[in-house]
């Protein structure tokens, strides 16, 4: 029950398999920042899940990734999608609509949460998948229609042929939302958002649905982003994780390694309040304490402290905490902050300062 | 909330539906409107006497066997002047609102689509159009390119413009916002082909019921237009001018004016009730539910 000793990421040197690259990603609204300087590197087949509370900027990310931010935020740094067939790199942030429009259900798509409004209530189920793949002309319409069925079996739709047929009213959340997956794979891409597939689902219903999201992603070599605040879910599905918090990421590393010896205060916070508290620690203490919370609630955006974003909801935080904390260890398997919990040290002699 | 107990309360509301509630103010719209409709309709093939044929020696007639509404002032009979004078009203009708949807409608899209700096300029001019009372333009129209019932029916058609831009934005600012858009833009489909398979078929139910107030409103102007000399020209019977006629005649045959009166107030009512009825049918509130 140690710390794994060295970060099991896959393919962090090569570069040739890189499916997504976002560097210095900020998104801010008129002049209040929203995300800030998010930097992180996805190759294909990687599972990486980017997790925070409401409000820690995970969505938005997303949403700046598939360039699709709402009217009146805008984004700054660079997202990369070194799409195979390309020329050149496509920068995101920076390129034409059309370009980027060109970009999604092709080499990048997305699942959202809400399976309920996720799809156009006027329309067959069917062609809503079928118009993914006629969108980018990558199949005909008889083509796309029979691809369409193929794809609701292999989303485990049971009468895959009657589903295509149907509404959206007339389906379940959950094959609704496997129907929304259906769509994000139409088209074999390169990365995968899912933006909490499974939060809106039935507790049963969630474990399918990730399984058919992790060998969805795995036969198409595809780069996963998964974001939830589920950590029971990004333990499952996750082998490197990213933890946001105010709009920054102060976090990242193996699953396996940030879950098991978190580092940053906020981290341990979040893995002492989910279910994994227990399993992790290292004294194995079970007597009945109250659930571990952390303390206070997520800012309003604007009204986190300048420094540390979590300075005002952590116990370590100091004077020092109130310049911005410099990047500690790898750039895949590191923290972001001056009083790092160290692992070596054991619970309950409480910190120092 | 889970699909089971989704599914229960579909069930639940459809049994109130089947029940109890009518939709009282659809089925007299309809009947009504379905009265004027019958009465052009019928005018086409038969009207009790020809609505052009001038008797001389029996004008101003009250209500008799041969005439049920009587003549008016050349001895024309007035209820054969009446259904003759419907398929003009649903004409201007049909012809106005068909304009005002067929500009104000991808109007209304784009300015709800549209980014904000370029959006919010288009609504304050819509803003602007919307203040121009119509009838007033139908009556410049009317000055500029001569009365007919051509000229009434754009200038009404071109006032109702600004109404439907301003109906469809606020649904297409409505379907925008939903996911199913988010996901469409997410799959890499345009603006424009978002437009057309997303935003106009859910708006449509709006636009429906837009049409049908809009149509009384229509039909009201006309009559106002043609009462006042603006719009459908005699000897074309109009129930306005008719109105006007009758106007004319008052002191001595006050029945005149109740016919064409009541014509005009039944298709007012009729589409205003159809347009209040549709609009409780057709909630989108209501419309997860049902469908």
């Amino acid at each position: 029950m140690t710390a794994p000793s060295t970060p099991p990421t896959p393919g962090a040197a090569s570069s040739d398999r890189s499916a997504l690259v976002v560097e210095g990603l900020d998104v801010a609204a008129g002049r209040l920042g929203l995300v800030h300087d998010v930097t992180f590197r996805l190759d294909r087949g990687d599972r990486v899940g980017l997790i925070g509370e409401s409000g820690s900027g995970k969505s938005l990310t997303a949403l700046a990734i598939m360039g699709l931010l709402p009217d009146g935020l805008s984004a700054a740094g660079t997202v990369h999608v070194p799409t195979a067939g390309a020329a050149h790199d496509t920068d995101v942030v920076t390129a034409r609509e059309s370009v980027v429009a060109d970009l999604r259900g092709r080499v990048m798509s997305m699942v959202f949460q809400e399976p309920m409004t996720a799809l156009n209530p006027l329309m067959r189920v069917g062609r809503q998948v079928a118009e993914v793949m006629e969108v980018h002309d990558l199949a005909s319409r008889g083509e796309a229609k029979r691809r369409s069925v193929e794809l609701l079996a292999q989303v485990q739709l049971r009468d895959p042929g009657g589903v295509a047929r149907r509404y959206p009213h007339q389906l379940s959340g959950g094959q609704r939302q496997r129907v929304m997956l259906a769509i994000a794979l139409a088209n074999d891409p390169d990365v995968l958002v899912c933006d909490e597939p499974t939060t809106a689902l039935d507790v049963t219903v969630q474990a399918q649905m990730l399984d058919l999201i992790v060998a969805g992603a795995a036969e198409r070599d595809a780069a996963l982003l998964f974001i939830t605040h589920d950590l029971a879910v990004v333990a499952t599905v996750c082998e490197r994780v990213m933890v946001m918090y105010g709009g920054h990421i102060v976090e990242t590393g193996p699953t396996e390694r940030v879950f098991r010896s978190p580092r940053h205060p906020y981290t341990r916070g979040l893995v002492r309040a989910s279910d994994l508290g227990p399993v992790g620690s290292p004294d194995g203490s079970s007597d009945h304490r109250p659930l571990p919370t952390i303390p206070g609630s997520v800012p309003a955006a604007g009204e986190f402290p300048s420094g540390c974003v979590f300075r005002s909801r952590c116990e370590r935080a100091d004077q020092a905490c109130h310049v911005q904390p410099p990047w500690d260890g790898q750039p895949d398997d590191g923290w972001a902050c001056v009083h790092p919990y160290d692992p070596s040290v054991t619970e309950g002699g409480d910190h120092g300062d | 909330m889970s699909a089971a107990a989704d599914a229960i309360d579909l069930g639940a509301l459809r049994e109130g539906e089947r029940r109890g509630r009518v939709n009282w103010p659809l089925r007299i719209g309809v009947i009504l409107v379905g009265l004027v409709v019958v009465m052009a309709a019928v005018s086409f093939v038969w009207t009790p006497w020809d609505p052009y044929f001038v008797d001389g020696s029996n004008r101003l007639a009250g209500p008799s066997p041969s005439h049920w509404m009587g003549t008016d002032r050349f001895g024309r009979d007035i209820l054969s002047r009446l259904m003759v004078g419907a398929r003009t009203t649903l004409y201007v009708g049909v012809v106005a609102v068909g304009l005002a949807a067929a500009i104000g409608t991808p109007f209304g899209i784009v300015m709800g689509m549209a980014p904000r700096r370029l959006g919010t300029p288009l609504v304050r001019l819509n803003d602007l159009l919307l203040a121009f009372p119509a009838l007033l333009l139908a009556i410049m129209f009317g000055a500029v390119f001569g009365a007919s019932t051509t000229t009434a029916m754009i200038a009404i058609g071109l006032g109702t413009v600004p109404v439907f831009a301003r109906i469809a934005r606020s649904g297409t600012l409505q379907v925008m916002s939903t996911e199913y858009v988010l996901a469409a833009r997410s799959a890499g489909r345009s603006a424009p082909a978002i437009a057309v398979r997303h935003v106009l078929p859910n708006i449509s139910s709006l636009l429906l019921v837009q049409a049908s107030v809009s149509f009384a409103i229509a039909v009201l102007a006309e009559a106002a237009l043609s009462f006042l000399g603006f719009g459908t020209q005699p000897p074309t019977p109009s129930w306005g001018f008719m109105l006007n006629d009758a106007y004319t005649v008052l002191q001595v045959m006050p029945l005149q004016s109740l016919w064409p009166g009541l014509a005009i107030a039944i298709a007012v009512l009729g589409f205003n009730l159809l347009g209040d009825g549709l609009r409780d049918r057709l909630d989108p509130r209501l419309a997860e539910h049902r469908s």
